[in-house]
């Protein structure tokens, strides 16, 4: 007979009070899981949404006299005669260290263009990264699909009296005009927006890019980092950052990140608290059992291994147990919460820290109960001697 | 300096308690001593004060004046962790209402006071045994206290109080909840425990168990009577 096997014969011979003292600890742990684990699903989720938001990066040629305006950022002069990258150096990008972290690239081509006798500028893009980078473009007609069919920007195609459907001559090509833009408030409300390289063809800048515009993932990577990185590989070109974009995105996450964070720390609070009361009613009711232990012989010491040792096997189950259940709420609840949205998976991580937090607080909620129960004067406790 | 002849010596014991605004004198100015192997009986009514005395005697309860000493111990100059050995090595309590732990079996509930001993898993185990066959409770030991008779009960925490091999046994109202023949039966084991040289003090209020015994201590009022 060892101190062990009490607590072990307490727990295996009094169920039903156990299972109420681990469902303490599960409720805590589950939610602090389910909790998180659904914050990571959404964080995910809004991050995707968000990279959706447009470009983080612009990387321009670099240029001495040179400006030019685009979307509210400094990409070169007002004539358009600007200077280039070449097309085919892209492919550079794929030698970065963190090009997974690359979501969208969108290089354009800009150059003026003469339509109906106007001056027009002529935006040449790759359709596909265009409208993944884009998504908040709202439009009239349709994309374009083939090499001849572009967009127009509203204030374009109000100025030229141009309607999906309609054809529009531009360098004696004829091009039709798929769609056009509701007014965005950018530079693409005043410019002509045709495939990259029917553009590069029509401005006589074949195999050259104005501007690329990359939208990258900055989860655990800084941005700053990436735009080194990208710097490093095009000495020619000005990489910018652009970290408002980026530091709205990481504030959203992290609004979401402390939101969970605080539920957590009521929920650890409660739990601790119901450890707390569970715990003390427990050891209320084994008054007369403590009793006899101190009576026989047992120190202070022992009593409070035995109910810190209980509390220390709570704790693991409780939290294997919580763990288990946090997910299968998690991965009930994803979908509800997030549309379309997807459960992140277990970490493994998260099991190992839940029971470990089970443990820590069910040993730190049983500290009182063992103490005062290592503290009670045993012919008090007895009440019979 | 006290000169200490006797297994257990009392001087001048006295315990209040605070009842509210009231103090009861629940033990006065008590003076005896015990030998060793001594079966003593201690009688008296109900709120004599006899089972405060024998709390007090098994160093469960602090006196508020006098002195108690056990083999020259002056047992309430000890720690309160010193005390808690001393009755692991010292004493073998049986308490009124057999007091065992619902949840741990005949075996388990025998072997309790070894928990806090160093002898090995083996030794603990056969001499819980021996005293679970010296009580004839072999059959029973993987039993539940609860699914045991009174007497069985009464057998199962002797057998925890002896395991031990402690040389002072006390025992509180033993029999109280039993019946006539098995409390016969029960006594017949504690003479017999006596025989083997244990130092028996058992407080009860039931004349017909004091025959037993070697002498009666009677308390009456908290003082001796």
């Amino acid at each position: 007979m060892k101190l062990h096997n009490i607590s072990f014969g307490n727990i295996s011979r009094r169920k039903a009070k156990m299972l109420f003292l681990i469902m303490g600890l599960v409720i805590g742990i589950s939610t602090i899981v389910t909790l998180l684990s659904v914050t990571e699903t959404m964080t995910r989720d809004i991050e995707e949404r968000l990279n959706q938001f447009g470009a983080n990066i612009v990387m321009v040629p670099r240029s001495e006299n040179l400006s030019l305006s685009y979307g509210g950022i400094d990409v070169g002069g007002v004539n358009y005669q600007v200077r280039e990258i070449a097309q085919q150096s892209l492919s550079r990008l794929k030698t970065i260290k963190n090009y997974k972290n690359l979501a969208i690239v969108a290089p354009k081509v800009l150059g003026p263009v003469v339509v109906n006798g106007k001056k027009i500028l002529l935006m040449g893009v790759d359709f596909k990264e265009e409208l993944a980078l884009k998504t908040w473009w709202q439009k009239k007609g349709k994309y374009p699909v083939t090499k001849d069919e572009l967009i127009l920007g509203s204030e374009v195609a109000t100025m030229l009296n141009f309607l999906p459907g309609d054809t529009m001559m531009m360098a004696n090509e004829p091009f039709q005009v798929a769609a056009v833009l509701k007014p965005t408030g950018t530079s693409e409300d005043s410019a002509v927006i045709a495939d990259l390289a029917s553009a590069q063809k029509i401005l006589g800048k074949e195999g050259k890019i104005s501007m690329v515009e990359i939208s990258a993932f900055c989860q655990g990577c800084p941005i700053t980092e990436l735009t080194l990185q990208i710097a490093g590989k095009f000495p020619d070109t000005k990489v910018t950052a652009m970290k408002q974009a980026v530091m709205s995105k990481m504030q959203s996450i992290e609004m979401f990140k402390s939101f969970s964070l605080g539920i957590s720390i009521i929920v650890i609070f409660i739990g601790s608290l119901l450890v707390m009361v569970t715990m003390m009613g427990s050891v209320n009711e084994r008054t007369r059992e403590i009793g006899i232990f101190r009576a026989i012989g047992f120190r202070r010491g022992h009593v409070m291994q035995i109910i810190l040792l209980e509390a220390m096997l709570l704790g693991i189950v409780g939290g294997v147990l919580g763990f288990a259940i946090g997910n299968a709420i998690a991965l009930g609840i994803v979908p509800m919460v997030i549309h379309d949205g997807q459960f992140a998976g277990i970490n493994y991580q998260l099991g190992g820290l839940s029971v470990l937090m089970a443990v820590a607080l069910s040993l730190l909620a049983s500290l009182y109960p063992a103490f005062k129960a290592s503290n009670m004067d045993p012919s008090e406790a007895l009440r019979v001697l | 300096m006290t000169k200490i002849n006797h297994l257990i010596q009392v001087e001048d014991l006295g315990k209040d308690y605070q009842s509210g605004d009231t103090t009861v004198n629940a033990i006065q100015n008590m003076d005896f001593s015990i030998d060793d192997e001594e079966f003593v009986t201690i009688m008296g009514q109900s709120g004599s004060g006899k089972s405060t005395l024998l709390s007090i005697l098994g160093g469960l309860n602090h006196p508020s004046s006098g002195k108690i000493f056990v083999d020259s111990l002056d047992l309430y100059s000890l720690s309160t962790e010193q005390r808690a050995d001393f009755r692991s090595e010292y004493i073998g309590f049986i308490f009124h209402s057999f007091q065992l732990i619902s949840y741990l079996t005949v075996l388990e509930n025998v072997k309790l006071p070894m928990a806090v001993t160093g002898q090995k898993k083996k030794k603990k185990n056969s001499m819980a045994l021996d005293v679970i066959d010296r009580m004839g409770l072999t059959s029973k030991k993987d039993r539940l206290p609860d699914q045991l008779s009174g007497g069985e009960q009464e057998r199962v925490a002797i057998a925890r109080a002896i395991v031990n091999k402690p040389p002072i046994i006390l025992a509180d109202e033993p029999t109280g909840n039993l019946d006539t023949h098995t409390a016969k039966d029960i006594m017949g084991l504690l003479k017999s425990l006596n025989q083997d040289g244990h130092t028996i003090i058992m407080v009860t209020h039931n004349p017909e168990m004091e025959a037993f015994s070697g002498r009666t201590i009677n308390v009456k009022d908290g003082n001796l009577a």
